[in-house]
């Protein structure tokens, strides 16, 4: 077992300075109204890194007066697209120059791989603000086909003062996702960051000032859940609340909206995404993607590939072939540039990995590989396989959010079928298989979001993503985000003599 | 008070002959059942304030039989499998049938929520088959999109029928609400459940007859009819119901928004109250203005979300104005629905006459100047008189509720910027009215206030072909328009690597 414990551990790499603390609120870092702050932690050692000032109600209702200030008297949403474009532009162009002080802080804040997050995760921010930026002129409503001598036509307004509560999985990147459109639309957002990984977040707001994006425009609370969080979900004065984390608490956010001003939500919560690999599929390739698909950044992903059913003529060789990628797969402290898997982000995740781990073996399953914690600092998990797992099981219906994987075992098309959508989420689903027909009827037959075809986790910025069933409503990425945050406003007057209808 | 304008409708049950009630047990599957408890409710007649007929109350384990025909219907059923041209026939059939049928329809409404019989022949039962044709002849035009990827893959969206859908529509606009809710969700292959309003089931169950004459396969389209706390919460907690489309008072919307986090996180559209602005400006025909801001106030008898019910009327013209509004008021006949010759029936019962009412004598404590009407029609039945105020202060009850019922608040203000102030000084944003020939006033204000539809020198301009929806807490989702639709659709992404590709 010490084979898969194999990266170095220790945090002797380079750790970047913690330049901003602050809440962000109308162009300045400010201390909490409260004066109260936080520990944000290393999940290396489990040893704190930085104090976070913590944001509560109060210090929302200022970023609220700010953002709404922004929004109906500031210049923010009055500007031409083309203006909210060239800021846009240059806030991305400053990501690009800080790329591996944002990349060192996100690596130190939720355990992720330094090496990806420079080379891919942080470019990919600053292609999406670009990829929004060059959207903000492209705004359009329609002219209508009334039925008698009307002039009607649509409007897609900026929504207004939009919340964004966002994970700690891809702190940077789902910020932007959201962030994004939103800015791009004309509105002013009020930006609370998951409490385990407030630190990219600030830096952001830093760099917003300094790309000119006008005060009270893009604020930014960190503090926890039940406090900040919940004084954005219940906001009178917020006109929408965008949400990405868990199902439990997608309901709170919309509970609480209902309740205050009736504002609308998106939620893009939980997953327990199906992975099925049919007998023509190339066992080699098969076994690389599921993989990078269930393991990739430590598992904590929304769309990870946590039931893998593979066909039967093939499941012996696979589930081989599986095992023995998973011994070479390091994991080890996130700024090894040789490590594919850094650290749970903080010790409630791991305890829950590993009780689940627990469960998996109590409920019967064969446990191939892994199962284990490695080293006695932070918090590092094995990658684990299981084999022979029942669509009854824990393990296979609860979204664990760690590198476990579930083998199981399936004869035809649909049962496939009907067992991978034999599930509250539908968030995402891999085939892996070169039948043209079976690649049809399977993409149109999961009730899930996105659906990869040979491939896993292939995210686009033009491609929509977003859940069905309990994985939540509303889409992030492509043209289709910009729905979100603009409400369509329909403008009709009397028209007289005219030469067609 | 001259007494010749109100209560000056013919109050006699009419001569034109009532319906036989044909249909009053719950639709489900296809066919017409009691409700298992066994339970019936009586539905009343505001003319007089007596039963019409006792209909099936549906209740959880009703709705709970509904919805597993619906889920049926939608995973294993023919609908959803059905090219668009083949929803397109069979829509176009139920529109053909309820075209036949609608002078009895329209007078099963009119009894059942009060509602002028000669409109429900002209505006609603026209408009709702015009609608149902609308959406028959989407049902094949929907796309999705091929993207344009970064890297060597092929991507595409495709448009999905969401699944089963829970319509809980309002007693306003029984017909209309009927067609706009399901005209949709049934072009887009969804299969659904109707709850009516308690007070206005009867044209819905008729609905769902014509639904299965015209060939919608069982289990598509299913009715049932009962009370909000009871069906209504049982669709909207339901773990099997993907999306629930309401229409409605906010206090309610809430609750089903707060019981759709609560069972399954589905989403919700919803269309709520208004109290919304007509604004006048100085260079509007006066004549043409007080007709409007009439309509406005006490069209379907102040029954209807968009009501115009804040009239603005600039200080230049406002003395004139008022001068106009008391001389059409005095014209307004209020009378048996059933009468060709009343402007406005019965409130629908008696929580909303009494609401009314009390919104009145409110009107009347706060101070505000009652410029005309206020009383109810001394007889038998809901009737309220057209009711004017003027010298209301905008934090008034009467200026910042809604009243649903035929009472108007008139304004005076000065110029533009004060007009879309106080226009947007509500937490709803339904719909406004503005009335000028001036372009720049006209582009400025419209972009200006804070609501879903800007009608401009006209009200009430709904159109098959244009969305209809609320900004704040007058809701959000589109009804009508191809927006409509995607309530009713889910977006899937499908993503495949490439190679060898010539472009990107």
């Amino acid at each position: 077992m010490a084979a898969v414990c194999n990266g170095k551990l220790e945090d002797s790499f380079m750790v970047p300075e913690i330049k901003f603390t602050k809440l962000f609120i109308n162009g300045d870092f400010v201390d909490s109204v409260s004066g109260e702050t936080y520990e944000t932690i290393d999940p290396r050692s489990g040893e704190p890194t930085a104090r976070i000032a913590e944001g509560d109600k109060e210090d929302v209702d200022l970023a609220v007066k700010a953002a709404r200030e922004a929004f109906d008297n500031g210049p923010w949403p009055r500007f031409p697209g083309a203006g909210r474009r060239r800021l846009m532009m240059r806030f991305a162009d400053l990501i690009d120059e800080n790329v591996e002080e944002i990349a060192a802080l996100e690596a130190l804040d939720a355990g992720k791989l330094f090496h990806w997050l420079k080379a891919v995760d942080i470019p990919v921010v600053a292609e999406t603000l670009r990829y929004y930026a060059g959207a903000a002129d492209k705004i359009h409503g329609e002219t209508l086909k009334m039925t008698r001598e009307l002039q009607g036509y649509t409007l897609r307004e900026p929504i207004g003062v939009v919340g964004i509560i966002i994970p700690w999985n891809y702190p940077s990147n789902l910020l932007f996702l959201k962030v994004g459109p939103a800015l791009a639309a004309g509105c002013t957002v009020v930006i609370k960051p998951a409490e385990q990984t407030p630190l990219t977040a600030l830096y952001f707001a830093h760099l917003a000032k300094k790309a000119g994006i006008p005060d009270g425009v893009f604020n930014v609370v960190p503090g926890y859940g039940h406090t900040a969080g919940a004084a954005i979900s219940s906001h009178m004065e917020i006109d929408k609340v965008t949400f990405t984390g868990s199902t439990e608490v997608g309901r709170l956010v919309m509970e609480a909206a209902a309740r205050s001003n009736l504002k609308p939500v998106s939620l893009e919560l939980g997953g327990k995404n199906p992975f099925i690999v049919f007998d023509d599929a190339d066992v080699g390739t098969a076994a690389n993607l599921v993989l990078q698909g269930s393991l990739f950044n430590k598992g904590e992903v929304c769309v990870a590939s946590s039931r893998i059913f593979v066909q039967e003529g093939i499941y012996e060789e696979f589930s081989n072939q599986l095992v023995e990628k998973a011994k070479t797969w390091i994991v080890g402290d996130p700024f090894d540039p040789r490590s594919n898997q850094g650290p749970q982000v903080d010790k409630k995740q791991y305890d829950k990995i590993l009780s689940y781990i627990e469960i998996g073996k109590a409920e019967g399953a064969t446990l191939l590989t892994g199962g284990k914690p490695c080293g006695d600092r932070g918090y590092y998990i094995e990658p684990t396989v299981f084999s022979n797992v029942e669509d009854d099981m824990r393990i296979a219906k609860e979204e664990i959010f760690g590198p476990v994987i579930s083998l199981m075992k399936f004869k035809t098309v649909e049962e496939a079928i009907r067992r991978a959508n034999a599930t509250e989420y539908g968030l995402a689903a891999g085939i892996l298989t070169n039948d043209l027909n079976i690649a049809n009827t399977v993409s149109r037959s999961i009730r899930a979001g996105v659906i990869w075809i040979n491939c896993y986790r292939a995210f686009d910025i033009d491609c929509p993503y977003g859940g069905y069933k309990m994985s939540g409503f509303g889409r992030d990425f492509g043209m289709q985000a910009l729905d979100q945050y603009l409400q369509v406003k329909s403008v009709v007057t009397p028209l007289y003599s005219s030469p067609w209808l | 008070m001259a007494v010749q304008s109100t209560g000056n409708g013919s109050y006699e049950p009419s001569q034109v002959k009532l319906p036989e009630i044909k249909f009053t047990k719950l639709f489900i599957n296809g066919e017409f059942v009691d409700s298992l408890s066994g339970r019936t409710f009586e539905t009343i007649d505001p003319r007089t304030g007596e039963a019409i007929a006792k209909i099936a109350e549906g209740d959880k384990e009703d709705v709970d039989l509904a919805v597993k025909a619906a889920r049926k219907a939608f995973d294993h059923g023919p609908w959803p499998r059905f090219p668009g041209s083949e929803r397109r026939r069979i829509l176009l059939k139920f529109a053909d049938l309820v075209n036949e049928n609608a002078e009895e329809l329209a007078t099963l409404d009119a009894i059942d929520a009060g509602k002028l019989l000669h409109l429900m022949r002209i505006i609603d039962l026209p408009l709702a088959v015009d609608t149902i044709r609308y959406y028959a002849g989407a049902a094949d035009k929907i796309h999705g999109e091929t993207l344009k990827m970064s890297r060597e893959l092929q991507s595409y969206t495709l448009h999905e029928p969401i699944g089963v859908v829970g319509h809980i529509i309002p007693w306003n606009f029984p017909s209309l609400m009927f067609a706009i809710k399901v005209g949709p969700a049934l072009a887009a292959g969804c299969t659904m459940i109707v709850k009516p309003a308690e007070q206005t089931p009867l044209s819905a169950l008729y609905y769902a007859h014509l639904a299965k004459l015209a060939g919608i396969p069982d289990g598509v389209l299913n009715v049932v009819p009962g009370f909000g706390p009871t069906a209504g919460a049982a669709i909207s907690s339901h773990m099997d119901i993907n999306m629930i489309s309401f229409t409605g008072s906010t206090e309610i919307g809430r609750r089903i928004m707060q019981a759709a986090a609560t069972s399954n996180l589905k989403p919700v559209c919803l269309e709520l109250g208004g109290k919304s602005p007509l604004i006048i400006f100085n260079d509007a025909d006066v004549d043409k203005a007080a007709e409007q801001a009439l309509q406005g106030s006490f069209f379907n008898k102040g029954e209807i979300c968009v009501a115009g019910c804040r009239v603005f009327a600039q200080d230049g013209i406002y003395d004139q104005f008022l001068l106009k509004l008391k001389e059409k008021a005095q014209n307004w006949v209020v009378g048996d629905p059933l009468d060709p010759n009343s402007h406005h029936g019965p409130q629908v019962d008696k929580t909303q006459y009494e609401k009314v009412l009390s919104h009145i004598e409110q009107g009347k404590k706060e101070g505000a100047t009652l410029f005309y009407g206020g009383k109810p029609v001394d007889r038998k039945g809901y009737y309220i008189e057209p009711t004017i105020f003027i010298d209301v202060k905008d934090d008034m009850t009467i200026a910042q509720n809604e009243i649903f019922g035929p009472v108007m608040t008139v304004f005076k203000f000065k110029n533009v910027e004060e007009a879309i102030k106080r226009a947007n000084e509500t937490k709803y944003g339904l719909a406004a009215g503005i009335m000028t020939n001036d372009l720049n006033i006209a582009n400025t204000v419209s972009r200006s206030i804070r609501a879903g539809a800007i009608w401009i020198n006209c009200y009430f301009a709904f159109d098959a072909d244009c969305p209809h929806g609320g900004y704040k807490m007058s809701g959000f989702g589109r009804d009508l328009g191809m927006d409509a639709l995607k309530k009713y659709l889910q977006v899937k992404s499908v993503t495949t690597p490439i190679y060898n590709s010539p472009w990107l």
